[in-house]
């Protein structure tokens, strides 16, 4: 099944409309690890701006999807072009071009412990971007302010709790001023207590900047909140496709309403 | 650079000779290693400090100053004190010495790896000491052993050769000894060292191999 | 001892001191970059690096200074010093056994530390100096150490070749004096402290370095409910 994420009804304010052209686009992607194919034929196309909600049970091949766009790992059949720049293959050059316009909050956060806070924030921008370093630091304190966290900056992550590590995190991956966020079960780890501050950070950048979202989630009530169109993922295929409203409230698919009222 | 081949011809019965001492110091060398640590370890576990401190320094001790002055100190001291030994089996218990001390340290290793719960259920069974010794814990600290012990043998072998500065015509001292009646040292040295490589990297795969089945 | 004799052993003792640092610094080279080419993406880099290990590791040092000694000038015509030939022989041997503890310390960082940098789009020479060996060094520090001890110990070979070290100076003492024990019983003591010595400056260098990456050395989980952390406040929330 091929999905695009184009707006059907145009009720919320769009970024920028129907005719925002296309960012990332996979074709017939197949990813198998050993006698498990975790991706089976996959098509799907995400245009700029849009933010794309993937749901659907674990090991439906969501994470995946996220781990081949972020370069972490190949698929074995299939293209991918983001931005134009075909990814499988492409020198190492052109992998990191294409990285630098690609940020990704992990589930465990991956913060680098032997550097404080603001240096994991700033190395990136600094030697990656070639910001400097007055540059940089001003960018990360800014992000720290947003993020809530403005008094850790010259803590190390291991005294942070699992919340404020994630927010760490995503000011990190905001810090590079990515053209696209990969969002791979940022609250899974996370007590349940601190989920929520999480969630209403990434509600705030979805609503104020023109980033193009990829997420996988449980959280469906942030699903609803944040995404123009949410993909449900069985056995490594896209199996429905289509709004929140519409998925949420009147699923198509068996399989969909099965998961979904085992969730919610 | 000149390779003489001829040279090479000449010192391999040499060569043969050494090898023999040296695969001769190796095994004795080790069976002390091997018995003598365990008599450290057990020591180490008597409930008498008086014991375990005077073992835990000497063990220590010896395990951080060089072999070599160990055995200057062995082939020269024990004569002054009335006791007289050929070079060879100086050298072979200095060598067992030394290494008694860190197969002491295997030994110890492989005892603690065995959960707690398996003297907890010998205790329970009520088996008496030594029998839980013989067939609950030695057989299971034994797989863990074993490869260690292995690797020490091997940096055993790389350590023989200083017997030759005690006389002990191993495979360096008849290289040595070749080289200053021929004035031909390239040659000798050469094939000592090639043998050491090809010895240690053959006896790497056999512990492998070794380890490999004890996994099973 | 007359102090003639004793000045001929504190000599032997600086030699043996220097030869330990200039090896030490050597070793660690070796180590360093044969261990992080096994952990390269080429596997021809890997190949030549992991030969290096096996037929360094393989040979015995005792044959190997020799080698550098004697076979060197010889074969070579390269006449070192004898510190230099030492440090040489030494270096190559140790490092190889040193390579091995980087490897294993590199391949235990998180994979996901890596991916971390990928994902920030570091190249891969970035990743290993930011990311990968500020956190794999401090877990090194203990092996380390031992090898540095093994080390020393293996300075003590050079005297076969009649380099003046401090076992060197002993045997001179022992003939001079025609009498063992004592001579003997001294430079032991003087290599055991030698050892001791490193053993605590490298335990100092490890708790300073797990610091550095928010890590206690020792027991971790009680030290995370510690207060005592925060007030001593190393690289703490100040």
């Amino acid at each position: 099944m091929s999905v695009e994420t184009s707006k059907q009804n145009d009720d919320q304010p769009a970024t920028t409309g129907t005719t925002s052209p296309e960012l990332i686009r996979l074709e017939g992607i197949t990813k198998r690890f050993g006698d498990n194919t975790v991706l089976d034929g996959l098509d799907l196309s995400v245009q700029a701006g849009r933010h794309v909600t993937l749901i659907g049970p674990s090991g439906s091949g969501k994470t995946t999807i996220l781990r081949l766009l972020m370069t972490l790992t190949e698929p074995d059949t299939g293209t991918i072009t983001v931005d134009g720049q075909r990814l499988f293959p492409a020198s190492e050059k052109e992998l990191r071009d294409v990285r630098k316009q690609i940020g990704m909050v992990f589930q465990q956060f991956n913060l680098f412990p032997n550097m404080t806070v603001l240096r994991n924030i700033t190395e990136a921008p600094t030697t990656v971007l070639g910001l400097s370093k007055d540059e940089a630091e001003a960018r990360a304190r800014e992000l720290l302010d947003l993020v809530g966290l403005a008094d850790k900056a010259d803590a190390r992550p291991t005294k942070l709790s699992g919340g404020q590590q994630q927010r760490v995190a995503i000011a990190r991956a905001l810090a590079m001023r990515p053209k696209v966020l990969l969002l791979d079960e940022v609250t899974s780890a996370l007590d349940p207590e601190l989920v929520a501050g999480v969630l209403d950070l990434l509600r705030d950048i979805a609503r104020t900047t023109d980033i193009t979202m990829l997420c996988v989630t449980h959280e469906m009530n942030f699903a609803r909140d944040i995404s123009d169109q949410v993909l449900m993922f069985d056995s490594g295929r896209i199996i429905e496709a289509g709004p929140p409203e519409r998925i949420f409230s009147d699923p198509e698919q068996e399989r969909t309403r099965e998961f979904l009222s085992a969730v919610l | 650079m000149k390779w003489d081949w001829s040279a090479v011809s000449e010192f391999m019965p040499h060569f043969w000779d050494g090898l023999l001492v040296t695969l001769q110091a190796l095994a004795l060398g080790s069976v002390i290693a091997f018995t003598l640590g365990l008599v450290w370890t057990l020591l180490m576990r008597t409930p008498t400090r008086w014991v375990r401190w005077p073992v835990g320094v000497l063990t220590e001790f010896v395990r951080n100053t060089p072999l070599l002055v160990q055995l200057f100190f062995l082939f020269y001291v024990l004569p002054e004190w009335g006791l007289t030994f050929s070079a060879l089996t100086t050298g072979v218990f200095a060598i067992g010495l030394h290494y008694s001390t860190y197969t002491m340290q295997v030994y110890r290793a492989g005892i603690e790896a065995v959960p707690a719960g398996q003297w907890e259920a010998a205790t329970a069974l009520s088996l008496p000491a030594r029998r839980t010794w013989a067939v609950v814990i030695l057989p299971q600290a034994l797989r863990r052993v074993v490869p260690p012990l292995g690797n020490y043998v091997i940096s055993m072998l790389k350590d023989t050769p200083i017997l030759m500065s005690i006389t002990v015509l191993e495979m360096l001292g008849q290289a040595r000894l070749f080289s200053q009646q021929h004035f031909q040292f390239t040659e000798p040295v050469t094939v000592i060292g090639v043998a050491f490589i090809v010895i240690s990297y053959l006896a790497s795969l056999l512990l492998r191999t070794l380890e490999r089945r004890l996994v099973r | 001892m007359t102090s003639g004799l004793w000045e001929l052993v504190l000599k032997g003792t600086w030699t043996t001191l220097q030869l330990l640092v200039l090896s030490g610094l050597l070793m660690t080279a070796v180590a360093l970059v044969v261990g992080v080419a096994r952990t390269n993406r080429l596997w021809f880099v890997r190949f030549l690096a992991g030969l290096y290990t096996e037929v360094f590791r393989g040979t015995s040092a005792l044959v190997m200074i020799f080698w550098v000694f004697f076979v060197l000038p010889v074969a070579f015509g390269w006449q070192l010093v004898p510190l230099w030939a030492g440090t040489l022989a030494l270096g190559l041997t140790y490092g190889a056994y040193g390579a091995e503890i980087v490897r294993g310390a590199l391949n235990a960082v998180d994979p996901a530390q890596r991916e971390g940098g990928i994902a920030l789009s570091f190249t891969p020479w970035q990743r290993l100096r930011l990311i990968l060996l500020p956190q794999a060094v401090p877990e090194m520090i203990p092996s380390y150490c031992n090898l540095l001890v093994e080390l020393l110990k293996g300075t003590a070979l050079v005297s076969i070749t009649g380099m003046g070290d401090l076992a060197f100076s002993g045997n001179l003492v022992r003939l001079a004096l025609q009498e063992s024990a004592h001579i003997y019983t001294y430079l032991l003591v003087i290599y055991f402290v030698i050892a001791f010595v490193i053993t605590r400056l490298m335990r100092g260098l490890e708790k300073r370095l797990k610091a550095g990456i928010g890590k206690d050395p020792g027991n971790e989980r009680t030290a995370r409910a510690a207060k005592r952390r925060e007030t001593t406040g190393v690289g703490g929330v100040a």
